[in-house]
């Protein structure tokens, strides 16, 4: 089984056990990550899971659609990087990706 | 674990009344803020907390089935030795910190959190037990929907609120033959501006749905399953299924027959709290003071569910952290993604960006003397974040710039920030 980092604003770092299928989001959720509000369980409505990916790990994370830009575009601590972690599938081949949270969800 | 500020003993008990929206991000918040006791949720539903949007729309379109309505696997309740019991909470003693169950058994409390939810309001018409007549609250409402979808071509739905209209464009998609009966003049009255009314009407319109408005069902008719609904003014309209959607009612009868305040809903001051120190309430059923804007406040919302479960949480945890999160919701219909932030009621003037008449994406932002206070935001998520954070922030921009669609949101945030 792989693993996943995420990272805190203040640094304190979260490693969680990948469960295929299950995008990012529920796996913060799953595991009790602080700092992922996720309010609109994963309809990409609400904004609340930003996460600013890892630059080594950005390309295998996947293609933004066009509603997740959209949320983005406006999103305060925007990153080059940046997504929406509740459409990100996760598979095995995303282990050992490290993700990076902001200081605020809006 | 951070945050491990709490007072409570490894002996303590929390007992949370219901397992939904509220009941599950409490439970979750309690372990977060490092909880050393019993949690114990006890749902009458008999199931573990699952999603209730998606059963107006994905789940009811049969695009997503029953498993992934779960708002945390099974598997996460064992974990973080969560107790989920199935049952329904018939009193409260206060004085002894118990429970009455319906089955006769008792549970005891320290720590007591009402997550009651709301429940729907039944027309009191002929005809409201007849097979094939829904309500649409819960998975079971859902399941026995579905159930009927095969032999259903022709559905009324009663109430064109958002549940209402949902419901329309997910039977639709399927093929089934709809007709909205609103009591209303317009759709979604309650809620929004007229010109936001309008553009749904049309949307649905366009879709096939057949809307009347200011007409109001007086019996559902038929044998043993219904076969029509009859209106006030004589008019009928044959139906196989018909669904009611006319709004819910707070469950907060528990917490009255306690001696809690009760008023539209359990009362409670910003942290979640009742004036019983050991009894919290959050979600749909607490009507809450809201000291920014000198209002009582009752949302039936996901996120307003999880925000007041998180104050609730910190609340029984000796902290003090007073709610003060915008409240914002959305709706799905089509390819619509409806996004509003902040509560347009006493709204004195209406700014339309975009085209509501023609297209599908526009945004209609409300002000109260001046002030922003409100936005409604048809796949207008830029724009949507752009009002989440000016209400945020109380920050109103020029109403004349913000009706220029020519003007990029991006521009206007830097304009007001600027
Ligand atoms: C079809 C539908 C679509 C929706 N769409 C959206 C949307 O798009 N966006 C949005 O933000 N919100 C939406 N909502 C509203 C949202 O679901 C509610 O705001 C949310 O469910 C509130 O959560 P809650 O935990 O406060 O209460 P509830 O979800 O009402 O749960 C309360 C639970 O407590 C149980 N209970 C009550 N009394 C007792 C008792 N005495 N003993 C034991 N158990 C008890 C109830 O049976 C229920 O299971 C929708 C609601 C519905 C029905
Ligand atoms: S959970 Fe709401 S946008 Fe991702």
């Amino acid at each position: 089984m792989g693993y996943m980092t995420f990272i805190e604003h203040d640094g304190t770092r979260h490693k969680v056990e990948i469960e295929a299928d299950k995008s990012l989001m529920q796996h913060a959720a799953d595991n009790m990550v602080p700092g992922i509000d996720a309010d609109c369980g994963g309809e990409c409505a609400c904004g609340t899971c930003h996460v600013i990916v890892d630059e080594a790990w950005y390309a295998k994370t996947g293609k933004i659609n066009s509603s997740e830009q959209q949320m983005l575009e406006m999103t305060p601590e925007g990153a080059p990087t940046s997504r929406l972690a509740c459409q990100i599938e996760i598979t095995d081949a995303l282990d050992g990706l490290v993700v990076h949270l902001p200081e605020f969800q809006m | 674990m951070k945050n491990s500020t709490s007072n409570s003993g490894q002996d303590q008990v929390c007992v949370i009344v219901g397992a939904s929206h509220a009941a599950a991000q409490l439970a979750t918040s309690l372990r977060q803020k490092g909880w050393a006791g019993a949690i114990r949720m006890i749902s009458d539903e008999g199931r573990l907390p699952y999603q209730r949007p998606p059963l107006s729309k994905a789940f009811l379109a049969g695009e997503t089935d029953a498993d992934s309505l779960a708002i945390r696997p099974p598997a996460f309740y064992a974990k973080h030795q969560i107790e989920c019991v199935s049952g329904k909470v018939t009193a409260i003693n206060r004085r002894e910190k118990t429970l009455t169950l319906a089955d006769g058994n008792e549970q005891r409390y320290d720590k007591l959190a009402l997550c009651t939810g709301t429940r729907v309001i039944r027309l009191p018409i002929q005809g409201k037990e007849l097979a094939g007549v829904h309500d649409l609250r819960s998975l079971a409402d859902v399941e026995g929907i579905r159930r009927d979808l095969p032999r259903t071509r022709r559905a009324v739905i009663i109430g064109g609120g958002y549940i209402g209209l949902e419901t329309a464009a997910s039977l639709r998609k399927q093929g089934i033959e709809v007709v909205v009966l609103e009591r209303a003049e317009r759709v979604f009255q309650r809620v929004t501006a007229p010109a936001v009314s309008a553009f749904y009407q049309r949307i649905h319109e366009e879709a096939g749905v057949v809307i009347h408005t200011d007409i109001a069902a007086t019996a559902f008719e038929g044998e043993e399953r219904v076969e029509r609904v009859v209106c006030a003014d004589g008019t009928s309209y044959p139906a196989d299924m018909v669904i009611v959607g006319i709004g819910v009612t707070p469950n907060s009868e528990l917490a009255e027959a306690a001696g809690l305040e009760t008023n539209n809903g359990i009362v409670v001051d910003e942290y979640c709290q009742t004036k019983d120190r050991d009894i919290v309430a959050a979600g749909d059923c607490a009507n809450q003071w809201d000291p920014h804007s000198g209002q009582w406040r009752r949302l039936e919302s996901v996120p307003n569910a999880m925000e007041q479960a998180k104050t609730a949480a910190a609340t029984l945890c000796g902290e003090r952290s007073p709610q003060n999160s915008l409240p914002w919701f959305w709706s799905d219909q089509y390819d619509l993604k409806l996004q509003i932030a902040g509560l347009s009621q006493g709204y004195d003037q209406v700014v339309i960006r975009g085209n509501p008449d023609s297209g599908r994406s526009f945004a209609a932002f409300y002000f109260r003397e001046g002030q922003l206070i409100a936005a409604d935001c048809v796949n207008r998520s830029p724009e949507f974040m752009f009002a989440k954070k000016l209400l945020s922030q109380k920050t109103t921009p020029d109403p004349t710039r913000l009706a220029d669609d020519t003007i990029t949101v991006r521009n206007l945030m830097e304009e007001v920030t600027g």
